[in-house]
């Protein structure tokens, strides 16, 4: 839960087992344009770069509250955003930082929001778990554990109402997957046909509870098979693997066959928030994932093996990365706070 | 000797019915389980069924007759001569009938209770002089705000459990299926929190739904969605993503349906800043602020009540008539005392007002209408000139809209007031089923007189 300490679920011994379990590659079909797993790389890196500062700025405490980083998953949000077009609606929980910049939100507004400034996506007032944006149509961003589930499967409604080919994506991790609000919703979607993918992103732990202690089936792409909702586990660090599976669901949704549930096996690298030390897992387990099956790791080794790149431009990449991620920090620090008459305003909207 | 057969009570609000039809004659033989009339209530037509055997000896009640009360005799059997001689209520099939004895004793305790004296309450002041009226139910009201904004507006659609095929629980949907299709008029499963989080969503992506709750004791299971996905959204995105959505249903105690469906949720949701709170009691009330709470751009949460669903009012006969949100209504001018009150309080405080006028009290009676934003301008106005004020809500007192007003009104005209404020409420229990217990739980009539002369130390 977003606002729950760990203390006695840190007092715990580490999980005895190591969870991910990437899936089998589908290679055929699978693989990305070199132009492609570029613009992949760039993506996943700017998320992980970006995440990075928010960590440190945490520490410097210039961020306050809660703090979810994305780290280890950014080959789930790349991948599906490369699978969905303009106009499609985006929403997840509280571990958004990653969403809204594979939206294509402003890392500056972003980061201004994670220190609590004017120039934040909310203005000041929603924080690291609440952001939105219409333009990139970026529906939030919500602190409490699956209320973003009924909500995505409300947008779908909507377009489903409007008569468009809008598909929703709706993401939720493995701990969201036991909330009854879930399967409330796969009902409804599935009964009326709505055009929603359900993300999954199982990265193993509900904070520290691992899935294996949290969930009679552990297998949550079986979680729709009693709605006839069709469901897939795809091995969420390959990000052709998040792409291809997602094209698949996507265009499922688009062409009226109703909502899709793709479980991503991926893994978080840090903490469930940053107060968080992470005992109930090995530092091995973290390590073999780093080491193994890193997303961002993955695409790199691609480009240079297949001699798609030098590795004078990918340092290339990475000094522009790391220099839209200090411009952000930058901006996040300078902006002001916001006027104490915000405090009144954005309460109702004016008639 | 004749059985008697008692019109039957097919609701738990149920006070009289038209007896629309005779299955039977003078002369037929009925078994137990036949069918033998057909009665229509404000809500449905319902089939009364026999159960006893015997030779219908005498129908009292002609079919067409209209306003029959519970348990009036409608019809009389003779019975089988080897059995003892003994009346015996009617009773349909599906529904629970009260015991013989407490019929008996009831006919004998109250022959013909008088209705009660209510105060004649002028129309409002605020509509154009010469305006027409028709008569209707806040039932009908509600279903005509309902289907004139989905007419005017593409984006407005109901869902809830049974508002489409079934024409709601307490028919308040009446009609809209047929005209509007089950693309805008759509019944849900048994989902509340579900089905409130998908309406946020929806009116996030800028649609308007209308979500009926069949009462809001089930709304508990969505208050999350309600209170955090749709009241703070909006002061979260920094203004950004709003959500233009109603949630309605009856709300508060209707008649012996126990403690889980007899609550009043007026202080919870007028508690959460980013909701909007409204509770009509008249028919025009429940047209004018429906039809505003659907064009508002905000969360509203519409608390309608289920006793009043059925009672007829003057609706003016506008084309487009809707009423401004947040502002209370003065129902009647009086000098004495200030009554505050909303939703089906009003009932009681109408009838108190008729015994404390005899009594030579002056009372002024202010119908809330909105509770959230509270109109207290109205209120202190009234007190600065009364200087006594009482409040009548059917929740609880703990925390309640009473202890608000209190707070609000002695800091504000604290040098006005000449009396301690009092509140008259729901006692503080869970609602008891015995129909005695009750009524002591209820607020009532004579609370509110009470209440009253002693503010006025009479």
């Amino acid at each position: 839960m977003a606002s729950r300490t760990s203390s006695k679920a840190a007092a715990r011994k580490p999980a005895k087992k190591p969870a991910a379990k990437p899936v089998k590659k589908k290679d055929a079909g699978m693989d990305l344009s070199s132009k492609a797993e570029l613009q992949a790389y760039r993506d996943m890196l700017l998320i992980r770069r970006f995440e990075e500062k928010a960590g440190q700025m945490y520490g410097m405490g210039l961020i306050g509250g809660f703090c979810h980083l994305y780290i280890g998953q950014e080959a789930v949000v790349v991948g599906m955003q490369m699978a969905i077009e303009e106009g499609d609606q985006v929403i997840t929980g509280y571990r958004d930082h990653g969403h809204m910049l594979a939206c294509g939100m402003d890392p500056k507004g972003v980061m201004a929001e994670l220190t609590g400034r004017e120039g934040g996506y909310s203005r000041g007032k929603g924080g690291s778990m609440h952001m939105f944006s219409r333009n990139k149509n970026f529906y939030g961003g919500h602190g409490i554990v699956g209320a973003q589930v009924p909500i995505g499967t409300g947008l779908a409604f909507a377009n489903r109402y409007r008569g468009n080919d809008r598909v929703c994506l709706a993401y939720f991790g493995d701990g969201a997957a036991n909330q009854g609000q879930v399967y409330e919703s796969f009902n409804m979607a599935e009964l009326w046909s709505l055009p929603v993918v359900y993300v999954i992103e199982n990265n193993q732990y509900a904070m520290g509870t691992s899935v294996a202690r949290a969930s009679a089936q552990t297998n949550l792409s079986k979680r729709g098979a009693s709605f006839n909702i069709p469901g897939e586990q795809v091995d969420g660090m390959d990000v052709r693997a998040v792409r291809a599976a997602g094209e698949k669901a996507v265009q499922s949704c688009r062409a009226g066959n109703g909502p899709y549930i793709l479980e991503m096996m991926t893994y978080r690298y840090r903490g469930h928030s940053m107060s968080d030390p992470a005992k109930y897992r090995a530092k091995e387990e973290v390590a073999r994932m780093r080491q193994e099956h890193d997303p961002i790791e993955q695409v790199r080794t691609r480009l240079l093996t297949g001699k798609h790149v030098t590795e004078d431009e990918l340092k290339e990449i990475d000094k522009e990365i790391k220099a839209i991620v200090n411009d952000a920090a930058e901006f996040a620090q300078l902006s002001p706070e916001p006027d104490p008459s915000e405090l009144w305003t954005d309460v109702l909207a004016g008639a | 000797m004749s059985i008697e057969i008692l019109m039957p009570a097919l609701s738990p609000t149920m006070e009289e019915g038209t007896l629309a039809k005779w299955l039977v004659k003078e002369g037929d033989e009925v078994k137990s389980g036949d069918v033998i009339a057909e009665i229509e209530t404000d809500k449905a037509t319902m089939e009364v069924e026999a159960a006893d055997e015997g030779t219908v000896e005498k129908i009292v009640v002609p079919e067409g007759t209209e306003n029959v009360k519970v348990n009036a005799v409608i019809a009389l059997l003779a019975g089988d001569d080897d059995l003892p001689a003994k009346k015996k209520p009617e009773q349909n099939a599906d529904v629970a009938a009260e015991p013989v004895t407490k019929k008996d004793e009831k006919k004998q305790e109250k022959p013909a209770a008088p209705k009660a004296q209510i105060v004649e309450v002028a129309a409002d002041p605020d509509l154009p002089e010469g305006t027409e009226f028709v008569k209707q139910t806040v039932r009908e009201a509600l279903r005509d705000a309902m289907a004139e904004e989905m007419r005017r507006d593409e984006n407005v659609f109901v869902m809830g459990e049974e508002v489409a095929q079934y024409e709601g629980a307490y028919k308040v949907t009446q009609g809209l299926l047929a005209e509007f299709g089950d693309r805008r008029v759509v019944d849900t499963p048994i989902t509340e929190h579900g089905f409130a989080g998908l309406g946020v969503g929806a009116a996030f992506a800028g649609l308007r739904p209308i979500v009926e709750f069949m009462t809001f004791n089930f709304a508990m299971q969505a208050i999350d969605q309600i209170i955090n996905s749709a009241a703070k959204t909006r002061y979260m995105s920094g203004g950004q993503m709003s959500s233009p959505i109603v949630f309605r249903g009856p709300n508060g105690p209707a008649s012996r349906v126990g403690a889980q469906h007899s609550h009043d949720y007026a202080s919870w949701y007028a508690h959460i800043p980013g909701l909007i709170v409204i509770a009509p009691y008249s028919a025009a009330d429940a047209k004018g602020l429906l039809k505003a709470a659907i064009r508002d751009p905000n969360p509203v949460i519409f608390l309608e009540n289920e006793v009043l669903y059925g009672k007829t009012f003057d609706v003016p006969k506008f084309d487009d008539f809707v009423l401004p949100i947040g502002k209370a209504r003065v129902m009647k001018e009086g000098k004495d005392v200030t009554l505050v009150s909303h939703s089906h309080g009003i009932v009681y405080c109408l009838e108190a007002m008729a015994r404390l006028q005899e009594e030579g009290l002056d009372v002024e009676l202010i119908d809330l209408r909105t509770i959230r934003p509270l109109d207290i301008d109205t209120i202190i106005a009234s007190v600065k000139k009364t200087n006594r004020l009482v409040t009548v809500e059917e929740t609880w007192p703990v925390c309640g809209i009473g202890a608000e007003i209190a707070a609000r009104v002695q800091a504000d005209a604290f040098d006005f007031l000449d009396a301690p404020i009092l509140r008259v409420t729901q006692k503080d229990v869970p609602m008891p089923y015995a129909a005695n217990l009750e009524k002591l739980a209820l607020p009532s009539a004579d609370d509110v007189v009470e209440a009253v002369k002693a503010v006025c130390y009479r």
